[in-house]
């Protein structure tokens, strides 16, 4: 029989230490729901995600009450809009995300995520109805979250698109001005996007991916802040061994989960995304585990070393633990979702310009953080430009979701409520670089050696 | 299928005695029992087979869950293979 200990043990890491699954997400193809008239294309797209993730939330629902173990999120991704949309001549694809909306209804699933486009070397004339329908879709839709890739590491960085991105997350933010800008939270802004991805508010089905799939993102960072507790002032070696064993558990989990969950619905397991994602929920921080490693406050110097040693240790341990891994995998930094983060950045200790270098080391970028209202769009594009310079140089995916929050400053604080929390408006620079976002054009892709 | 019953809370007498007859009146059979009591808390941990019970297994949470709450113990099922996943290699 088991060990009473462990069994013990992974009880309290459910009741105590907010272990759960964060998402089990269906990543559908639509490919096949191209059509000349958009009317066909929205009732194909909605056919085809009801038919296949009918049953999603219920196997969800039976799995967590067969292990004992919560699933917080059913969630369904789907191929990049502007791929299937471009079929139809119709002046904007608003139609094609209230499809997806009901849809999502139908299922019962909270986000539906691929209302996207991928532009990292140019635009297709899909790609640009799609972009220019972005702020209408995410007003007038619940569910529907949308992501555009805007670099690659083979192509450079596409300046067009991340100047047009800075206008179109003003114009989200206004539209959806009365919900706080929650339009924008809702929007990523992508380099080198990852085509399995389960995490919203980014994910979509990408082109390489199969008819459909199961991927399964783990979370656990209140499991790694407890782990650590044992530590107390110990040599990083044993902080590292820790954060990997306490990572392959958590990921032991995540992957009988996603197996189960693909065998009960027939549909393959793609990856686990090994991804250590906070909630506001007190005790489920990942900054106060660098914290827990022995700074006073996230965001002092140190930070970046104690979240670089953080990232790595739970892909290893992580890594190990499942067939397959994918997705963004590593630790999340979004500050709005982290009571820690949020902490952080209202004593003073966490600014914009930490949190872009923390980004040099683990999954993911700028995360919902909120500006002020008046930031111009030319400033929020070079904000994205900066971010995807550190993805396009590093190969690694970085992304912006970030919200200019109408009629607030700094010192304000925009609630969302629930899993996306509540962000403390930060101060941006105040220089302006709206000649650099002017220019436009292509910034080329990186030398891949002499590196140094 | 083979599950994990855990029991958590103050220590009174005849709480064994309760929840084997509250198992086997649904026909679950209790493979092997471990139990310790730390300071005031009684912890026992039991596997059992369901495959004989006629409830499904959420039912037979709810039954034990509603238990719990009328015994003030924290009562639970779980499949055995999430143990095992996330404790052995």
């Amino acid at each position: 029989m088991l060990n009473q200990s462990e069994i013990i043990k992974t009880i309290e890491m459910i009741d105590r230490q907010h272990l759960d699954v964060r998402t089990i997400t269906m990543g559908i193809s639509l490919r096949d729901c191209a059509h000349d008239d958009v009317g066909r294309v929205s009732q194909k797209i909605y056919d085809k995600i009801t038919r296949l993730a009918h049953d999603l939330v219920k196997v969800g629902d039976t799995i967590q009450s067969e292990f004992g173990i919560p699933i917080v999120n059913k969630r369904i991704s789907v191929t990049p809009i502007a791929l299937v949309a471009e079929s139809c001549d119709a002046p904007d694809y608003v139609p094609v995300a209230k499809a997806l909306d009901r849809a999502a209804t139908e299922c019962g699933v909270n986000f539906i995520g691929g209302f996207s486009a991928l532009v990292h070397k140019g635009f297709t004339n899909g790609d640009r109805k799609l972009i220019a329908s972005i702020p209408q879709a995410l007003a007038e839709t619940t569910y529907v979250c949308s992501s555009v890739n805007v670099a690659t590491t083979k192509a450079g960085i596409n300046m067009d698109a991340v100047a047009l991105m800075g206008k179109i997350i003003k114009e989200t933010a206004a539209l959806t001005a009365s919900s706080g800008g929650l339009g924008c939270a809702k929007l990523v802004v992508f380099a080198n996007a990852v085509e399995d991805n389960p995490f919203m508010a980014g994910a979509f089905h990408g082109v390489g991916e199969p008819e459909s799939v199961i991927n399964v993102g783990v979370s656990g960072p209140g499991v790694v802040y407890a782990a650590l507790q044992d530590c107390k002032g110990l040599p990083f070696d044993d902080v590292a061994e820790t954060i990997k064993k306490t990572a392959f558990r958590i990921t032991r989990m995540g992957q009988l989960v996603a197996q189960e969950a693909s065998k009960r619905l027939n549909v393959p397991y793609g990856v686990i995304d090994l991804s250590l994602a906070p909630t506001p929920v007190k005790g489920d921080s990942v900054a106060r585990i660098l914290e827990e490693m022995g700074l006073a406050v996230c965001g002092t110097h140190g930070t970046t070393a104690a979240l670089a040693l953080l990232n790595d240790a739970v892909k290893k341990g992580g890594v190990m633990a499942s067939s397959h891994v994918g997705g963004l995998s590593g630790a999340f930094i979004p500050v709005s979702e982290d009571e820690g983060m949020i902490a952080a950045v209202r004593q003073g200790a966490l600014s914009l310009d930490k949190l872009e270098a923390m980004t040099c080391v683990c999954s993911v970028g700028l995360d919902m953080i909120a500006v002020p209202g008046g930031t111009s769009a030319e400033t929020i594009s070079a904000i994205i430009a900066d971010e995807a310079a550190i993805g396009v140089v590093n190969t690694k995916t970085t992304a912006v979701r970030i919200i200019p929050a109408v009629g607030k400053t700094v010192g304000d604080t925009v609630e969302f409520g629930g899993l996306l929390g509540s962000a403390p408006v930060m101060p941006v620079h105040e220089f302006s670089s709206a000649d650099f976002i002017a220019r436009g054009g292509r910034i080329p892709a990186p030398m891949h050696s002499l590196k140094n | 299928m083979k599950a994990i019953v855990t029991v958590i809370g103050l220590d009174r007498t005849g709480i064994i005695a309760e929840i084997c007859s509250l198992l086997a009146s649904h026909d679950i059979n209790i493979l092997d029992i471990s139990q310790t009591v730390m300071k005031e808390f009684f912890t026992m941990t039991m596997l059992v087979d369901t495959a004989l019970s006629p409830l499904p297994f959420d039912a037979l949470s709810a039954v034990l869950s509603k238990k719990g709450e009328e015994m003030k113990l924290n009562i639970r099922i779980q499949r055995e293979d999430i143990f095992h996943a996330m404790h052995k290699i």
